[in-house]
């Protein structure tokens, strides 16, 4: 674990110890997330039976439609769901620790400094009423116990290693000064801050411009290669994914439906959803006048078919699709599919 | 900054404007102004002396000029039970007045703040009823008959606090206390939505990931926020406060500008009950001015704007 | 793999009363209460034992029946006059009935019309009427409504009068509000295309839409007429005696408290709060109930 506190005026990250990559960083198997209604009537099945796995320094990109129960995965994480938000059975193992197993207070001391979040909007993820230099050196106070002079010069290095010129003046200035790319790596550099080992990015450049997001990613990528920082990615931009991530998981209706490496399911998808959302992407090589779409609507996660959650819009569903739902099939290592297909062996 | 202030003030001088004008038009058009002016039991000729006297025979936006450049020099007549100038009276009373809703609105906050803080953390559990169920009967009692209940029981079988007058602090508890009781019940409504308002916000979820104890969640990042709305209202509040006091210090005979009010009726001392009346309005809009500049001072948002 | 979801159901962290639901159940006991007011009201004349308004001057200051000095005859005791307390306290419910949903409706009719004219012409009709509103807002409620009383002297029509008067704004801003957003709405947008006066928009579009809110506002500013009321007959501007109104028996009753005559003040004070209470209840219930939005208020 970390030792010593940069006191140069860049900000260099400790070298860590890597622990040798036998077992993964994180862990998660068989996670369930329900939302319940108030009368207990409603259960929406957030997340359903979700396993995944991510090594240290990797990144890992999650991948689906809103709805899919990818943002609710990352608040299960961090244990922050909302009052209806319940965990219903499996196991996170983080570092070979079952976080469900924490107190409160136990994880409190995860969430930030072990395992850090940005959020979707940063304009509302920052507190207006209080200056940036003050929410980036919080973190620090809190988890480090460091005196207030201290923690506002690492919040200042911070601010330059997420590369915001000037970040002494920065420093004493209010959210809302700030331009939308500023504040979006204010939140990364609060994320950063006290050196976590896994970093959860929940759809960080869906709010900025173009132009920025290029920007953005590439920061992020450097972060992640300085601080040997594993990185979860969540999404809908399958182009993002192909820039940044390792491995990739797709989710459709709060089920994993497919793992693997990147290039290997871009250049191969076994599930018949993966293969949709990979056609749907317009190519400037495309003859065809039409935009490929996906027939129907995501189901309603209060209400699942009996069957695969994805048969309805399936173009190669068949007779036990709607029966029962595919568990897991693994038929190449480091890859698996939820599909009847994988199970016969029939590859896309 | 200045803009904002600017607008605030000139919104509020045509706030004023418009307060003389309808006072002006309601004493009017219900009759014949004279006879509130006279005192009770004058004869015709002393009608006709009163118009004459009064301008009343004289067009109306002559009248209404008069009636302006009297009120510019803070003349509100003179009253006819107690032979002294109106305004004198009014600032003679305002301080108990004052002291009183001050006090009560200091209640109403320690009261009402805290409950309603409660009631958002524990949002759908025992607190968060109990607070409910605090803020409608707060909502459903009138002051007045929160005050008599008081006297009952606190002057009458307990003996312990005097029923009536001002002087020390033992007579502020109990007007303090049925003056602040709406408006204890109202604050904790109010923050209890703001407070759940802000616990769903981006900011405290943020605050919540970067694994912050939830008491510093609560006391810093959401308090503060959750705050805006209350203490507007408890600015605006105030003044009203010292308005719908009248019936409070009728019952507990407190010096106050209501009892003034309530003995201008009695005495069917009209300049005195004119007076209160736009003094009262008066008050309203300069606070709220205040309030919004206070506002500006306070919100860095609007602070830095333009 | 669950393919059965494993209901979780949250056990109640307390029991719900019907009186105290929150999440759309109906709330009876309070609607109830309201009915039996307005029944009171309507059949006073039946109902009371005695006649309000008269007094036998050897019968003062009685106590409930079920204190020593009491008797069945002046079943909640008398007032300084000899006054049967459970008589005045009946037909009081029709002062209270009257006045408060009479002002109510009144000042409804108006603030609604100018919100929705305000809000639907806009330009300077709107500028008139908010600024109009703003002052009228600025002026403390309970102090002009005394300042008018003063001014026209009492009499039940006249408060109900003056009551309106002052109340409309509240209406009326939200009202307004609603106006501008449902201005905005496509079935509004299709019927000026199609060619309807302003006056057909107004009111067979717009009206029909802002109704739910003025009624969900009607049952909330009901409760605070109905003090203002009692706060004016308390301090002798309201309804005038000998017609027995609520706040006049607390104001009477004031005479007889030092002494201990609690029932003078209790009983009065009991049927305000219970029926404030009651529109306080049913406007909260209907505000959730018709539309969520209105949270706010």
């Amino acid at each position: 674990m970390s030792s010593s506190t940069p006191n140069s005026a860049s900000y260099e990250p400790t070298r860590r110890a890597v622990p040798a990559a036998t077992a993964p960083l994180l862990e998660l198997q068989n996670l369930s997330t329900h939302y319940v209604s108030a009368q207990g009537t409603r259960v929406v099945r957030a997340v359903d039976e979700v396993s995944l796995r991510i090594n240290g320094g990797e990144t890992l990109g999650i991948v689906g439609e809103s709805g899919s129960g990818k943002s609710t995965l990352a608040l299960t994480i961090l244990r922050i769901l909302p009052p209806a938000g319940r965990i219903v059975s499996g196991k996170m193992l983080f570092e070979g620790e079952d976080l469900l197993e924490k107190s409160e207070a136990e994880m409190r001391r995860v969430r930030g400094k072990r395992i850090a979040m940005v959020l979707q909007d940063p304009m509302a993820s920052l507190n207006p009423l209080f200056t940036i230099g003050d929410q980036v050196a919080e973190p620090i106070r809190v988890h480090e116990g460091a005196p207030r002079a201290t923690a506002w010069n690492r919040a200042k290095d911070l601010l330059k290693a997420v590369r915001i010129p000037s970040p002494e003046t920065r420093v004493t200035q209010y959210p809302h000064e700030m331009s939308g790319g500023m504040r979006q790596r204010i939140v990364g550099a609060i994320g950063i801050s006290c050196e976590p080992r896994l970093l959860i990015a929940d759809e960080p450049t869906t709010s900025l411009d173009l132009t920025i997001q290029a920007q953005y990613l590439n920061l992020l990528r450097d972060l992640q290669r300085q601080h040997h920082l594993a990185l979860i990615f969540i999404t809908h931009n399958l182009g993002i994914v192909a820039k940044m991530c390792d491995q990739l998981a797709v989710m459709y209706a709060g089920r994993v439906v497919e793992t693997g490496p990147v290039s290997q399911i871009f250049n191969a998808p076994t599930h018949p959803y993966t293969e949709a959302l990979l056609n749907s992407i317009p190519r400037m090589t495309d003859s065809t006048q039409r935009l490929t779409a996906i027939d129907g609507q995501p189901p309603d996660l209060a209400a699942l078919p009996a069957g695969c959650a994805f048969a309805p819009r399936c173009p190669r569903a068949f007779g036990r699709c709607r029966d029962a739902a595919p568990p897991e099939f693994s038929e190449v290592r480091g890859r698996t599919a939820r599909c009847w297909l994988a199970a016969q062996g029939e590859a896309a | 900054m200045k803009q904002y202030i600017g607008r605030r003030v000139g919104y509020s001088l045509l706030s004023l404007f418009l307060l003389s004008l309808t006072i002006f038009f309601f004493v009017r058009v219900t009759g014949d102004p004279a006879a509130l002016l006279v005192e009770p039991g004058a004869s015709a000729e002393d009608i006709a002396a009163i118009h004459h006297q009064f301008g009343l025979d004289r067009p109306l936006w002559v009248q209404y000029g008069v009636f302006m450049s009297s009120l510019f020099h803070g003349d509100l007549g003179q009253s006819f039970y107690y032979r002294t100038p109106v305004m004198d009276l009014y600032l003679s009373r305002l301080p108990n007045s004052l002291i009183l809703a001050v006090v009560a609105m200091g209640f109403s906050l320690l009261v009402g703040i805290p409950s309603g803080i409660l009631a958002a953390v524990r949002v759908g559990r025992f607190w968060d009823s109990a607070g409910k169920l605090f803020a409608l009967l707060g909502l459903s009692m009138p002051s007045f008959w929160v005050g008599l209940l008081l006297i009952l029981l606190f002057s009458v079988y307990l003996g312990w606090l005097p029923s009536s007058g001002a002087g020390t602090p033992l007579h502020l508890i109990m007007p303090a206390f049925a003056l602040g009781w709406y408006f204890a019940a109202a604050h904790m409504r109010l923050t209890r939505s703001s407070m759940l308002e802000v616990l769903g916000s981006e900011y405290v979820k943020l605050a919540r990931i970067k694994g912050l104890p939830q008491s510093l969640v609560i006391a810093k990042h959401a308090f503060k926020n959750a705050l805006i709305p209350v203490l507007t209202l408890a600015g605006v509040n105030l003044v009203i406060m010292v308005n719908v006091a009248v019936v409070v210090e009728t019952v507990f005979a407190w010096p106050g500008i209501g009892r003034l009010l309530a003995e201008g009726i009695n005495f069917r001392d009209f300049p005195v009950v004119q007076g209160v009346v736009i003094m009262g309005g008066a008050m309203i809009i300069i606070v709220n001015l205040m309030v919004d500049v206070l506002y500006a001072v306070i919100d860095p948002r609007i602070r830095l704007e333009r | 793999m669950s393919t059965q979801a494993e209901l979780i159901v949250a056990p109640p962290s307390f029991r719900r009363r019907p009186v105290f639901s929150w999440l759309g159940d109906f709330p009876l006991i309070p609607t109830l209460i309201l009915v039996v007011i307005g029944l009171v009201a309507i059949f006073a004349n039946v109902l009371a034992p005695h006649n309000p308004e008269v007094g036998s001057l050897v019968a003062r200051f009685k106590p409930p029946f079920w204190q020593t000095g009491g008797s069945t005859k002046y079943l909640l005791g008398t007032d300084q006059l000899g006054r049967d307390v459970l008589s005045r306290l009946i037909f009081g419910a029709r002062v209270s009935v009257v006045v408060g949903f009479t002002a109510v409706i009144f000042a409804g009719v108006i603030g609604t019309g100018l919100g929705i004219l305000s809000g639907y012409l806009g330009g300077w009709v709107d500028q008139v009427v908010m600024r109009l509103t703003d002052t009228w807002l600025a002026l403390p409620a309970l102090t002009f409504a005394i300042f008018l009383a003063a001014i026209v002297g009492p009499s039940m029509w006249n408060i109900v009068l003056i009551l309106g008067i002052t109340y409309w704004t509240r209406y009326a801003r939200v009202i307004r509000g609603e106006v501008l957003s449902l201005k905005e709405r496509e079935f509004v947008r299709l019927a000026v295309v199609a060619g309807c006066s302003k006056r057909t928009i107004m009111v067979r579009h717009i009206l029909p839409n802002v109704i739910n809110t003025a009624i969900v506002l009607g049952t909330l500013m009901l409760g605070v007429v109905i003090i203002a009321e009692a706060s004016l007959s308390f301090l002798g501007v309201g309804v005038p005696p000998p017609q027995p109104a609520w706040g006049l028996m607390l104001s009477d009753g004031k005479q007889g408290l030092m002494v201990g005559y609690w029932w003078l003040t209790v009983f009065p004070g009991c049927c305000i709060m219970l029926m404030v209470l009651s529109a306080n209840l049913l406007g909260d219930w209907l505000r959730v109930k018709l539309d969520p939005q209105l949270r706010q208020l």
